[in-house]
């Protein structure tokens, strides 16, 4: 039989158009790695054993009467448990969401299905993805798959483990303040995190309304660009969503003399010593530039995030979904015990956090001051751009962390130090390997940083990056029981 | 450095409804005064002048005719995920 390890979509899509392979047999390829090897990795919450299988057989069907099937006909993919996939239970790895069963699904997962690719299953990240190592989770620890005494990065921790173990060629993430891209340099996998309104946020679980994005992880940057226009587009159940011209252009741009922004402070990283020789060679300019203050932006995160937090988590009231306290005996009960047996720690901490940043005399202080950081942060990143295309930083500081060496909240927090800013300005940045750290054996990757609405840019740079050099072949074959 | 004392936390925790043992106010108590600490680095920015920003693509008065549109969902799909229900609505526990 044929070797179904590393496939990416271009891959498998010729294996099953040719007959080489069925679905069925991509999708049992991917069901038995998953028995065999998640009893460690535990990225899967919900496995969609049945309905996938079932998928496959309509797709065999269409091949074996001489049907062509689209591009992500057949191709399994997993996704965070942030995303409503009717009928099959979603619970943004939340007790308080632990029977939770949808009665509508998510826009991206809609044109997901509409294409043809078939969810393998739900998988595990930080509790309504607070968090930055998937240890936040209310059910399990997902560990890193390159080295399982590390953890995966997070909140879509469970996402990029899963497709660094070779569980489905790509996976649907949510990134926050760094959500895909931090799991996914821990992981050694690339993930994308589009321009804020370019993929629709209905039916994807709340966190942060104004920061929130969805986007994809996978092995490669080419296989993001497919990704990510299946799911794009102006949606009317989500009217912040917005069309980009840029998007709906031709696909492949030409790249030529591009000028890269580089802040002093990154110049020795591994991964940016990889970018200038890489990049160099193919022509294009690398300049200095001064980024926006990593802590000031993390300060203006932690204010306006929990504050967002507070917010859209008030839903959660043990009325109309989710789980109810059996001790409450009337209706401020009800609301109160419910959300402390169910919720986690770091919930809380963001739920109060919130709520003290946004109460009666401290609005001005907190709330507004950092909605204003948050404008002096664009504005830097407007000035960078009048003569930069894009920008480059390592993903994340250092490689993953060893699982609980990151106990204290502000020593998370700053995981995403690289991150965040990107966040608050709404910009598309993609993350890919770009070497390895020598203490540890694990990836470090490079973080493309584009303008508001250039995704293709960056996503036409990371595939010329993947084309120069072999750091995102990961090996599955490596990730072993 | 802002302290958020124990009433403190208890008052917030009060408004988000959230129940929380001594322990854990203690705790809170502790974590929010070092996030606070945190995020006062804010302070040094100069932003007298400076525009709040709530939202970053600039989107303004998304409208839509207002009526019904095609509602799949029905009552009894979304009431299965009720914890209790009665005579085909929403059961609370009493209010006073």
């Amino acid at each position: 039989m044929i070797d179904l390890s590393n496939l990416g979509i271009h891959e498998a899509h010729d294996l099953l158009q040719n007959g080489e392979v069925t679905c069925r047999e991509l999708v049992t390829f991917y069901l038995d790695r998953i028995k065999k090897l998640d009893g460690e990795i535990k990225s899967i919450l919900t496995l969609c054993e049945e309905s996938s299988l079932e998928i496959a057989d309509k797709v065999d069907a269409k091949i074996a009467s001489g049907q062509e099937i689209g591009l992500l006909e057949g191709i399994p993919y997993t996704a965070k448990d942030m995303f409503l996939t009717k009928g099959t239970r979603t619970t943004a790895a939340s007790k308080i969401l632990g029977n939770f069963i949808p009665p509508y699904t998510a826009t991206a997962i809609s044109h997901l299905n509409k294409s043809g690719a078939i969810l393998l299953a739900k998988v595990n990240q930080d509790e309504f993805a607070h968090g930055g190592s998937t240890e936040n989770s209310a059910f399990q620890k997902t560990t890193n798959p390159l080295n399982k005494d590390f953890v995966p990065g997070g909140s879509s921790g469970g996402s990029a483990a899963a497709v660094a173990a070779d569980f489905g060629i790509f996976s649907l993430g949510t990134d926050t303040g760094g959500s895909i891209r931090q799991p996914a340099a821990y992981c050694g996998v690339t993930g994308l995190k589009p321009s804020y309104g370019l993929v629709s946020r209905y039916g994807v679980i709340a966190m942060a309304s104004s920061f929130d994005c969805v986007g994809p992880i996978a092995r490669s940057a080419r296989d993001t660009e497919i990704v990510l226009h299946a799911i794009a587009g102006v949606d009317a159940n989500d009217s912040t969503t917005v069309s980009y011209q840029q998007l709906t252009g031709k696909r492949s741009l030409e790249l030529k003399n591009i000028r890269i922004g580089l802040d002093s402070n990154f110049v020795n990283h591994t991964s940016i010593l990889e970018a200038k020789k890489t990049f160099e060679t193919s022509g294009h300019k690398i300049s200095s530039i001064e980024l926006p203050d990593g802590d000031l932006s993390l300060a203006a995160y932690y204010v306006l995030v929990p504050s967002e937090i507070s917010s859209n988590l008030e839903r959660y009231d043990g009325i109309r979904y989710g789980q109810v306290s059996d001790k409450a005996k009337d209706l401020m009960d009800t609301y109160s015990m419910t959300r402390d047996e169910f919720m986690g720690m770091e919930v809380k901490r963001r739920i109060l956090t919130g709520t003290y940043a946004l109460s009666a005399g401290y609005y001005d202080a907190y709330y507004k001051k950092a909605m204003q950081v948050r404008t002096v942060v664009i504005d830097k990143f407007n000035e960078i751009f009048k003569n930069c295309d894009v920008v480059i930083t390592p993903t994340t500081v250092g490689p993953a962390f060893r699982a609980g060496d990151k106990a204290d909240p502000i020593e998370m927090y700053k995981t995403d130090i690289l991150t965040v800013s990107v966040n608050l300005a709404g910009l598309p940045a993609v993350s890919i390997p770009a070497g390895v750290d020598a203490g540890t054996g694990l990836p470090l990757s490079l973080q493309i940083i584009g303008k508001l609405g250039d995704d293709n840019k960056v996503i036409a740079l990371a595939k010329e990056f993947q084309s120069l050099t072999n750091w995102h072949k990961l090996d599955s074959n490596e990730v072993k029981s | 450095m802002t302290k958020v004392s124990k009433d403190i936390v208890e008052n917030i925790a009060r408004l988000s409804r959230i129940g929380m043992d001594s322990q854990e106010l203690e705790l809170m108590s502790r974590d929010i005064t070092s996030i606070l600490d945190f995020v006062e680095t804010l302070e040094s920015v100069d932003t007298e002048s400076v525009q709040p920003t709530s939202q970053v693509t600039g989107l303004k008065d998304v409208w839509r005719e207002d009526k019904v549109n095609n509602c799949r969902i029905t009552r009894d799909e979304i009431l299965a995920n009720a914890p209790q229900t009665k005579d085909g609505y929403i059961l609370v526990k009493k209010v006073l």
